[in-house]
């Protein structure tokens, strides 16, 4: 088993006294919540959710190195056009409520087979080394789309509290806070609360594995994972776990929410791979929104096949699936 | 009572003044004009507007004409019970026209979905039909609305003979029950609607079940109406 021990990231020392004591930090997140509410209800602003997320340009260097031949999808689209089912089934719920859920303070417990198990905040995680990356996102529903994610690569993370070599996958937790989120107020629970992805540790160590904090330039928007998500470009969306608060390096292989819902339609892999359908639908074009026509060919992990190739050489991707 | 003499007399209202000889054409103009409205909204949205359709215009458009194809179905499942609970007899002359919208709904979302779906491709869409329980019902729904749309027609009627076309057409309680199982299946996880459209194709069933239809009457306010007929 290779060892991901990786050299601490190369972390600004910031002085302790630099540091917006937290009482300070919350006081002013409440003025600004204040404000968004007193703007909205003079009709400055549509009083709808968005209107009190609190969004705001993060920088990050480009790299370039797997751009994609498309252009970035409309943000509004993106946006807009969801699946988070804590916050409803519908594709329009997630930008609607999502407003409610409380992104900061904000931080991750990280356990398991590790050598140094904490819980880590967002602060801290940011100043790993962030970079923008576009990367294509395809659907398990035959839908596409070409999302810029600001982020750092998961192994980044992971340093920081040295998986064991017992550790050979890895469990995300979402979060689930049912005062937050509508979707968990169903009287019967739409899927197995909390939300868990799961990836086998390779997996996760890939470089193209994003913990990702922003997209558009801009830190992320409530609906599309706030503060803080999973990017496994080469998988189907779904395997993208949002808003995490646990992370769990295991021993044994984790079943996540989706696949507990239903074993048949959504493996532990879901690897996007156009000769493996669905069983309700073909896996073979897809929809790169907002074109009418499902006319684009699904390429075999989604067009990732160089970078992680090598993950499943000698496997059956059919009984993988 | 004085309320149901007042349920009486607008449901005698509606049968020989709404929907008698002289405005019966004016009322069945506006009712088409309304069930067209869906499908114009549709169109002009694909052609002018196609924000309004959201992320995923082909997703949005092939939901709304599906929708609308089991709308139709129930509302046209529920004309004749209406009619025989209220007494409202020209209801019927209505049922054609709504049967015949689900299935040019049907037709819509249909051909939405071979052209936005599944680009004419014919093999994938047998290999769909085959593969897919609720491609299939969605199919199998569509090719028994072929006959019942066919036969339509007042020449069709005479052609087959009343008892004759009435047992054809009855093929639409099936179709029913086949479209909300297409639906049911298709969904991911949500069945709100699914089950709320199972739950109108059940309640149709049942107040058409003898003993119930003639309990209901004895007990529908416009007892009176229906007993003068």
């Amino acid at each position: 088993m290779t060892q991901f021990r990786i050299a601490p990231a190369d972390v600004p020392l910031i002085r302790a006294s630099e540091i917006t004591p937290k009482d300070v930090f919350l006081n002013r997140r409440q003025w600004l919540a204040g404000a968004t509410a007193l703007t909205a209800t003079a009709g400055l602003l549509p009083a709808s959710a968005q209107a009190a997320q609190v969004i705001v340009p993060l920088a990050a260097k480009k790299n370039t190195s797997f751009q994609p031949s498309d252009a970035p999808t409309d943000k509004k689209l993106s946006t807009s056009y969801n699946n988070y089912y804590e916050f409803g089934t519908s594709k329009s719920a997630p930008a609607n409520e999502a407003a409610s859920l409380t992104v900061r303070p904000w931080s991750i417990e990280v356990t398991g087979e590790v050598a140094k198990p904490r819980r880590i905040d967002l602060e801290e995680l940011m100043r790993l080394p962030l970079e923008e990356r576009i990367y294509r996102f395809r659907c398990v529903e035959a839908w596409s789309m070409v999302v810029p994610w600001i982020g750092f690569e998961f192994r980044h993370l992971a340093a920081l509290v040295e998986p064991t070599s017992r550790a050979r996958f890895v469990r995300f937790t979402s979060v689930a806070r049912k005062e937050e989120m509508t979707g968990l107020r169903t009287p019967v629970p739409v899927l197995d609360w909390p939300y868990t992805e799961g990836l086998r540790i390779d997996e996760a160590m890939n470089p193209l594995t994003l913990m990702s904090v922003g997209m558009y330039g801009e830190t992320l928007p409530n609906q599309n994972g706030a503060p803080i998500r999973l990017v496994v470009p080469w998988k189907y969306g779904f395997k993208s776990a949002k808003s995490i608060v646990k992370i769990e390096f295991l021993e044994q292989q984790p079943t996540s929410s989706w696949t507990k819902s239903s074993m048949h339609e959504y493996g532990f892999y879901s690897n996007v791979n156009p000769m493996v359908d669905h069983p309700r639908w073909s896996q073979k074009r897809e929809r790169l929104l907002p074109a009418l026509f499902a006319s684009r060919e699904t390429e075999l992990f989604n067009g990732y096949t160089e970078q992680v190739a090598s993950l499943y050489s000698g496997m059956d991707l059919k009984a993988n699936f | 009572m004085a309320d149901q003499y007042w349920l009486q007399q607008a449901a005698r209202w509606i049968d020989t003044v709404l929907l008698g000889k002289s405005w019966q054409s004016i009322v069945k103009a506006l009712v088409f004009a309304l069930c067209l409205w869906p499908m114009a909204r549709l169109g002009f949205a694909v052609l002018f507007d196609p924000l309004a359709l959201g992320g995923n215009p082909a997703e949005t458009i092939i939901r709304i004409l599906g929708d609308w194809t089991i709308q139709y179905l129930l509302i046209g499942l529920a004309i004749s019970p209406l009619r025989s609970l209220t007494g409202i007899n020209h209801l019927i002359a209505f049922r054609r026209m709504i049967g015949l919208f689900a299935f040019a709904y049907a037709c819509a979302h249909l051909l939405a979905y071979l052209a936005f779906d599944r680009l004419f491709q014919w093999r994938e869409i047998v290999e769909d039909v085959i593969k897919r329980p609720f491609i299939a019902a969605g199919f199998i729904a569509f090719c028994l609305m072929l006959p019942l749309a066919i036969t339509s027609t007042r020449g069709w009627v005479m052609r087959l003979g009343g008892a004759r076309w009435a047992l054809l057409h009855r093929l639409v309680y099936p179709i029913a029950f086949i479209a909300v199982l297409h639906d049911w299946w298709l969904v991911k996880r949500d069945l709100t609607w699914p089950m709320i459209y199972a739950a109108i194709v059940m309640l149709e069933m049942v107040v058409r079940y003898r003993p119930i239809q003639y309990l209901l009457k004895r007990h529908s306010p416009f007892h009176h109406n229906i007993a003068g007929r």
